[in-house]
């Protein structure tokens, strides 16, 4: 069952098209990795799945609501962290996620408490005394201290030491294993690897690719490092090898998922000393699809 | 040595410079436009010395005193009476100046984190303070300089030239005194708004000690540098020392900032930030609650402000027919329907502008809204259970109790000192009455705010505009002769003036449906536009 589901989002700033047609759906239960250079549309999409900003055209709708229409409705059950947390400067930490807590309904004292020790924040400074991680952590602890079915997270990590990351990491992990939703923008490859169930990538406000990493993975290629006895001939002669490197004596190289069968029997005849292979990271899948689109840019550049 | 400290200053002034090439010039020509104009209107309001001596009496009163300085009513020329009604209150504006340029160049730049950029590149540690001082310094050099020359310029017979120059240093070593100030506290506090607090409340007191002083004691005078200001007696003895006084007190003032800025760390305050609130109190936990927290010390001010302003206003009124015996000018602004006393006449027209001003932090309380989307912080509100409608009225409701107890204050405050100067003064009932009867056209004002943040928030400002018309045609309405019309086009002309009119209900009841319709335009907008952050 489908928690958010967006349909052909459309929004425009007066002349400039942020989203494009976006389609995106988070499941009951899973962890969504949102993924996307800067200006991207990441942003844009969730703040019009909160309501703040009105779609020019296409569907957003959360837990079966409108996204627009049914704001309060939808977010008495939802928990957002942006990733530019702007606080008020003369209120504390404390005082700020109290009124968070309050606004959205409920209230779990035993939790925030809990939260605000294992975040290790000072919640009696005010606010314009703290860092950008700190203002962070006081985001963090009022969304987690709420009980949401869905956790919207906007590049939620950013300015937070790898240690308090790590307590990120384990706060969305309890909640995965909690049977709620989470919807997480990052730029952080490995923090998405590591916690989201499927990904989606979104490039100048276009989906480009979503599914879960084993399925983007068959998109993608696998790396290979191989050391043989006789040099490997024709190499780049075979389809879907990319990327030769010579490193040390060994080759460096890059296969299609297709093609990995017919690479590694040909590779195979030369004797292999060395053998290494390594699945495509997530970093690769996104650089491949910022290198198609440098390539298509140069290549226009080229023609004219 | 000099190297490690005070590297880069000049660059880092011509940086300043460069930040504030309009800031500067809008103080200076603003200060300098209300300075050289007064002198001109003065020549032809009290054209001959018998209006002046009159108006030197009603000044010799221990309020005037509290308020403008001791005067001297025997050679109470034009220059005198220039320098004597305009000299302190300027140099409080001057002081204003030197506050806001010193605290935004450095406790406001070591906030934002500009400094510290600053402070890695080879910069002296002290170089930021002292461009800032520097930069300040000349700027109040300028301002003495244009003043004293305008002034000499405009060729009045009892304004010369040492007293014109003296009339531009007193402004410009105020500048100089305060900016010495403000370096001060920007070492103390630890945030850009505790400078501003510190260096205000500095200023006040100075303001407060020198006022009881010139009513009571010369000697606490004296403890003041604003009862320096009045010591100079320009144009009639044109005494200079209290010029190398200030300039002196300022020397130390800047040696004090440079050693605690020297022996303390980059964005630390010499004064302890004590630890807030654990937890919010059950107050803040709702819209309501946060849209007044936010604005508490803003409010409290307007309201001390306000109360202050009615017993400035009330002081003088037991001296009112006095004042306006023999001056056409005066009276024709004030005084227009036969039958009322020039001082029933003169408090309902004050209470009219009293209402204006007091529309002032309403507005602003309702204009609050837009500048926390500005800064992006509604998200935060929005993306939880609060709906757009929940979070306007939130702050219309406290825009719509301040503007109660704004007016409510100011009327307060003209009774107390009416009651005080007054052999016959008004009954509060009466007095109140005439104040509160705009009520409904404040709430229209903060309609037209409301609206305008709802529909389009680019227009936001324009509200201002039109305060700004309301009190132009109406304070100056009955001197300019506008047509009726004009007055129409803002609610306070709508209003009636008690006691000469009388008190209908029907304005009031259709001005505050006016405001109810604005108000609920304004909401449904808000409901249809996209929020910026």
């Amino acid at each position: 069952m489908s928690v958010l589901q967006v349909s052909n989002l459309t929004k425009r700033f007066g002349k400039f098209t942020a989203l494009d047609g976006v389609n995106l759906e988070v499941h009951e239960g899973e962890v969504f990795g949102f993924i996307g250079p800067n200006g991207a549309g990441k942003s844009t999409t969730i703040r019009v799945l909160l309501g703040i900003l009105k779609a020019t055209s296409g569907e957003a709708t959360i837990f079966g609501k409108d996204a627009w229409s049914d704001a309060v409705e939808i977010h008495k059950r939802i928990a957002y962290v942006p990733g530019d947390v702007n606080l008020w400067p003369n209120l504390t930490g404390g005082e700020v996620i109290d009124l968070f807590v309050k606004l959205r309904g409920g209230n779990n004292i035993s939790k925030r408490e809990e939260l605000i020790e294992r975040f290790d924040l000072d919640p009696t400074k005010k606010c314009r005394t703290y860092s950008k991680g700190n203002r962070q952590k006081v985001a963090l602890i009022a969304a987690f201290s709420s009980d949401a079915d869905l956790y919207i997270l906007d590049e939620p990590t950013s300015g937070l030491d790898p240690l308090m990351e790590q307590v990120f990491q384990q706060c969305v992990f309890e909640a995965k294993q909690a049977g709620k939703s989470v919807l997480l923008s990052s730029h952080i490859l490995s923090e998405v690897e590591k916690l989201c169930d499927r990904v989606g990538i979104i490039r100048q406000g276009k989906m480009i690719e979503t599914g879960s990493l084993k399925e983007l993975r068959h998109l993608t290629r696998t790396n290979f490092l191989v050391e043989t006895k006789e040099t490997i001939a024709d190499l780049d002669g075979l389809s879907g090898v990319h990327d030769i490197e010579e490193r040390d004596g060994a080759l460096s190289f890059q296969v299609d998922t297709e093609d990995l069968d017919a690479v590694i029997k040909h590779v195979s005849r030369f004797g292999i000393v060395k053998f290494e292979s390594s699945p495509p990271t997530l970093e690769d899948l996104f650089m491949r699809h910022y290198e198609e689109k440098e390539q298509t840019e140069t290549g226009a550049g080229g023609n004219s | 040595m000099a190297d490690t400290v005070y590297k880069g200053t000049g660059r880092l002034s011509r940086l300043i410079i460069r930040r504030d090439r309009i800031r500067i010039p809008i103080w200076l020509i603003g200060i300098s436009f209300f300075t050289l104009i007064v002198p001109g209107a003065f020549t032809e309001l009290y054209s001959s010395q018998e209006q002046r001596d009159v108006m030197a009496q009603t000044m010799e009163n221990p309020a005037m005193v509290a308020m403008v300085g001791p005067v001297d009513i025997s050679n109470y020329t034009l220059g005198v009476m220039t320098a004597h009604q305009m000299v302190l209150l300027t140099a409080v504006v001057v002081g204003l100046m030197s506050i806001l340029l010193v605290t935004r160049h450095t406790r406001g730049d070591e906030e934002n984190g500009q400094t510290e950029m600053v402070r890695s590149l080879p910069v002296g540690r002290l170089s930021t303070l002292n461009a800032t001082l520097l930069v300040n310094t000349l700027t109040n050099i300028l301002l003495a300089l244009i003043i004293g020359l305008g002034l000499f310029s405009l060729n009045i017979e009892s304004m010369d030239l040492e007293g014109s120059l003296l009339y531009g240093a007193t402004l410009g070593a105020t500048g100089i005194v305060f900016a010495g100030v403000t370096a001060v506290f920007a070492q103390l506090s630890e945030s850009a708004r505790g400078t501003i607090g510190f260096s205000i409340a500095f200023l006040l007191i100075a303001y407060i000690v020198r006022g009881i002083g010139d009513v009571s004691n010369e000697a606490l005078s004296w403890v003041s540098p604003l009862g320096w200001v009045v010591q100079t007696e320009i144009y009639g003895a044109n005494n200079w020392w209290p010029i190398l006084l200030m300039l002196g007190f300022s020397i130390l003032l800047f040696m004090v900032a440079n050693y605690l800025n020297s022996i303390r760390d980059l964005e630390a305050g010499l004064l302890p930030a004590k630890p807030g609130r654990k937890n919010a109190s059950a107050f803040l936990q709702s819209p309501i609650g946060l849209a007044f927290r936010l604005q508490r010390t803003g409010i409290i001010s307007w309201a001390v402000g306000m109360y202050v302003l009615g017993v400035s206003y009330g002081s003088i009124l037991g001296d009112i027919d006095s004042f306006f015996e023999g001056n056409d000018m005066m009276k024709q602004m004030f005084v227009t329907e036969a039958g009322y006393s020039v001082t029933e006449q003169f408090v309902s027209m004050i209470m009219m502008v009293i209402a204006i001003i007091a529309t002032i932090p309403p507005v602003m309380a309702m204009n609050k809204l837009y500048a926390e989307e500005k800064k992006g912080r509604l998200s935060h509100l929005l993306a939880r259970a609060v709906s757009r409608t929940r979070l306007m009225v939130s702050f219309f409701v406290i825009a719509a109790i301040n503007a109660f107890v704004m007016v409510s204050l100011a009327s307060i405050g003209l009774w107390n000192a009416a009651v005080a100067t007054m052999d016959d003064p008004f009954r509060f009932g009466s007095m109140y009455q005439m104040g509160i009867v705009y009520y409904p056209a404040m709430l229209v004002m903060i309609g037209v705010a409301v609206l305008l943040i709802g529909i389009s928030r680019k227009l936001t400002s324009f509200i201002w505009l039109y305060v700004f018309y309301s009190f132009i045609v109406l304070y100056m309405g009955a001197l300019f002769q506008f047509p009726e019309w004009v007055g129409k086009l803002t609610p306070f002309g709508h209003i009636p003036q008690l006691p000469m009119d009388e008190l209908t209900w029907m304005p009031m009841v259709l001005l505050t449906g006016i405001a109810a319709i604005l108000t609920v335009i304004g909401v449904i907008g808000y409901n249809r536009r996209d929020i910026e952050g």
